[in-house]
């Protein structure tokens, strides 16, 4: 997985949020080594669309959504939103332009001030930004509030602590909403809540972007939860992009062997389904510290051959959006291969 | 694998007395400002040697609780409870955390969610092992490490001697889970709690750490009991299954015969919510209306009613037993349960006005795709 390159790119105008070559690296102590967190991977996202961002803990893909709002700002490459470039932009620029783009974060209790009334929260950014007079806050406030499913006379006089994390939660989307933003990255918003409720926020994401034409970034590492609410998927591993396809697609004819190996891990919630253990991955991901030569991903791949130690895959298209990063995938689009477990146990 | 005589038992649904473990119109509760937290409110259960129980619920069923009580870790001036725990004969519930102390390690193990915060970070990964090999088996310091080694090779850590001088925060989560596995099944237990085991892993880790935990069961002809909220979870990776709710059992069965044939509202509705990879993106997702009960004050009837797709009068009024359904071993507490008449004329009503129903689950099976 390797994969740089821009093949995937789309090049008509209705692209609301494109990143090129995004790099970003963390220093490690005063070692001179770096974190490759995220090394030089390009996205876009039209407008109206959801962008799925799948790939396990320490994939990066926590750091791309951050890196994206200029939250820190990235080591290199460039993030064009709404047409505007954003990491050259000066700080108060990009003060604005993040009214435009909004996130909302795992842990919804945490990211909710304890010690303030949910109401005053949902009303901070239109203070900041003096949206309106008073009253009119309030009125977009209480909608907003009431049209994710909180009732704003009790928002009013209660803390987050008084609410269930499902409910943090729809307060976090509601305070990022009332900027009326075009564009809502969504760090792993529902992995911290049960299903139940789980299916409660993704359907309340569904019908907000519906109503607010919303564009929707998703990252998450559930690719069941992504699948669903995705109209494209990029899986991401080791700080590269493997495979970026359509949703439905994606999840048809997997290509890259990895994304293979993220599908067949799903529990799948039925007893008599045969246990996905043909499809090898070798133990965990190797450290970004020191990524492996090659594909990142051929230490694990059970598929790896000479090639994938040395030479990067370029991302490349095999079929009408579909790209993969992968020297040997396992179908090239030509050959439909309904399977969701591609390598045998011979 | 369990032996015939094992399978007997369960599909009798009345343990013989070899079952490992009984449990007893369990209660505890705690004492809160707020009134009586009743967490688990009279639950019955056995389980017997060398079997796998998956304990699902949301957040707030009581799973955990019911795990902690059965293990003795709920102890102190506000917790209440009463019932029975019966461990291999022995009463647990009256015996002082003294008397726990010999059981824990030894006789059970728990594993919890979180791997960073359940190792301790100050101490070599060797040390945690060999803790308990020395404090209940008495080993040397020399036969410990030893012990401890291959312990870590029983778990699939590579480099284990050197992993042994290593801390907690030099491993990966998933490594830090299997070395907590390895810590788990060091004195060899009888039994292991896995609280949701896997909750902070990584799907890929996940699959691997659940396969593992399967795996020593059967070598060690340990009994599990996998407490999750995650139906996916569980049905790869159990015999049997409780469905928790409000702090009661509301359906236990087989994992087969839960899957195939569940009857409690709940049990489809927690199903139903789960997204399917077969379904196409932007599926509709069934959602549980409402919240889980208070359980200072839980609703008159059926704890499940406020929230149940089919509620009529009754619920309301009347709590259902637990009660056999037809299959031996598959128990549920619903009035009318998926399936019965009541059921369909209610669902048939619902679908007429236009409310999304579940439509796969219960109607004999769940979705096949992928399998197929």
């Amino acid at each position: 997985m390797a994969g740089t390159g821009k093949a995937h790119l789309s090049d008509d105008g209705d692209v609301l949020l494109r990143v090129e070559d995004l790099v970003v690296e963390f220093p490690v102590g005063r070692t001179g080594l770096v974190v490759n967190a995220v090394s030089g991977i390009s996205l876009d996202v039209r407008t109206g669309e959801t962008l799925g961002l799948v790939g396990e803990s320490g994939c990066g893909k926590s750091t791309t959504g951050r890196a994206i709002m200029q939250l820190p700002r990235p080591t290199s490459g460039s993030v064009t939103f709404e047409g505007r470039q954003l990491t050259t932009m000066s700080t108060s620029d990009m003060r604005e332009a993040r009214t435009r783009m909004q996130m909302i974060f795992q842990d919804p209790i945490s990211s909710l001030n304890p010690r303030r009334k949910v109401r005053d929260i949902v009303m901070e950014p239109l203070n900041i930004w003096k949206r309106g007079t008073a009253p009119e806050r309030g009125d977009v406030v209480d909608r907003t509030l009431e049209e994710v499913g909180i009732d704003p006379m009790r928002a009013a006089e209660s803390q987050p602590h008084q609410f269930s994390g499902g409910q943090c939660q729809r307060i976090s989307i509601a305070r990022s909403l009332v900027l009326d933003p075009s564009l809502i990255i969504c760090d792993e918003p529902v992995s911290a809540l049960d299903v139940s409720v789980q299916a409660q926020v993704l359907n309340l994401l569904e019908d907000l972007k519906a109503r607010h034409g919303l564009t929707l970034m998703f990252i998450a590492h559930d690719l069941a939860v992504v699948k669903n609410i995705s109209d494209r998927v990029a899986v991401m591993y080791l700080g590269k992009l493997c495979e970026v396809a359509p949703s439905d697609e994606l999840y048809r004819i997997p290509a890259h062997p990895y994304t293979n190996v993220l599908l067949a891990s799903i529990p799948v919630p039925d007893p008599s389904a045969q246990p996905a253990a043909v499809v090898e991955v070798i133990g965990e991901p190797p450290s970004p510290v020191l990524p492996p030569a090659g594909c990142r991903f051929h230490p694990r791949c059970s598929n790896a051959q000479d090639r994938c130690r040395q030479e990067e895959p370029q991302l490349r298209s095999i079929g009408p959006g579909h790209f993969v990063a992968c020297h040997f995938p396992v179908h090239d689009g030509t050959e439909a291969v309904a399977v969701r477990a591609p390598v045998s146990s011979n | 694998m369990s032996s015939p005589s094992q399978r007997l038992t369960q599909a009798s649904g009345r343990p013989e007395s070899g079952a490992l473990l009984e449990v007893e119109d369990l209660h505890t509760a705690f004492r809160t400002p707020r009134g009586r937290v009743r967490a688990v409110d009279g639950v019955t259960f056995s389980l017997d040697r060398g079997r796998a129980l998956g304990i699902v619920g949301e957040s707030g069923s009581g799973k955990t609780v019911l795990a902690r009580t059965i293990m003795g870790l709920l102890v102190g001036r506000n917790v209440e409870r009463t019932g029975s725990v019966r461990f291999e004969g022995m009463e647990l519930l009256d015996r002082p955390a003294s008397d726990m102390r010999d059981l824990w390690g030894r006789e059970m193990a728990m594993i919890f969610q979180d791997p960073m915060t359940s190792l301790n970070p100050l101490m070599r990964i060797g040390k945690q092992i060999t803790e308990p090999l020395r404090a209940h088996l008495g080993l040397s310091r020399g036969d410990a490490m030893a012990t401890a080694e291959s312990l870590l090779r029983d778990v699939r850590i590579p480099e284990a001697a050197r992993r042994l001088r290593q801390y907690p925060h030099e491993l990966s989560g998933g490594m830090r889970q299997r070395v907590m596995i390895a810590i788990a099944m060091a004195c060899g237990p009888t039994l292991l709690f896995a609280d949701e085991p896997t909750t902070a892993l990584d799907v890929t880790v996940q699959s691997q750490i659940l396969d593992l935990i399967g795996e020593q069961r059967r070598e060690r002809n340990m009994s599990v009991i996998l407490v999750t909220h995650d139906l996916g979870v569980v049905a790869g990776h159990t015999d049997d299954i409780a469905v928790m709710y409000g702090g009661r059992l509301v359906e236990k069965a087989s994992t087969v015969e839960l899957f195939a044939n569940m009857k409690m509202p709940y049990t489809e509705a927690l199903l139903a919510s789960i997204p399917k990879l077969e379904e196409p993106s932007h599926s509709r997702l069934r959602t549980i209306p409402g919240r889980p009960p208070d359980l200072v004050n839980p609703p008159a009837g059926c704890r499940f009613a406020p929230r149940c797709l089919y509620v009529r009068d009754r619920c309301r009024t009347e709590e259902p037993p637990l009660l056999p359904a037809e299959v031996p071993g598959h128990d549920f507490a619903c009035w009318y349960p998926v399936g019965s008449p009541e059921y369909h004329e209610r669902k048939a009503e619902l679908a007429a006005g236009g409310v999304a129903v579940p439509v796969e689950v219960g109607a004999g099976g769940i979705d096949a795709g992928v399998s197929a």
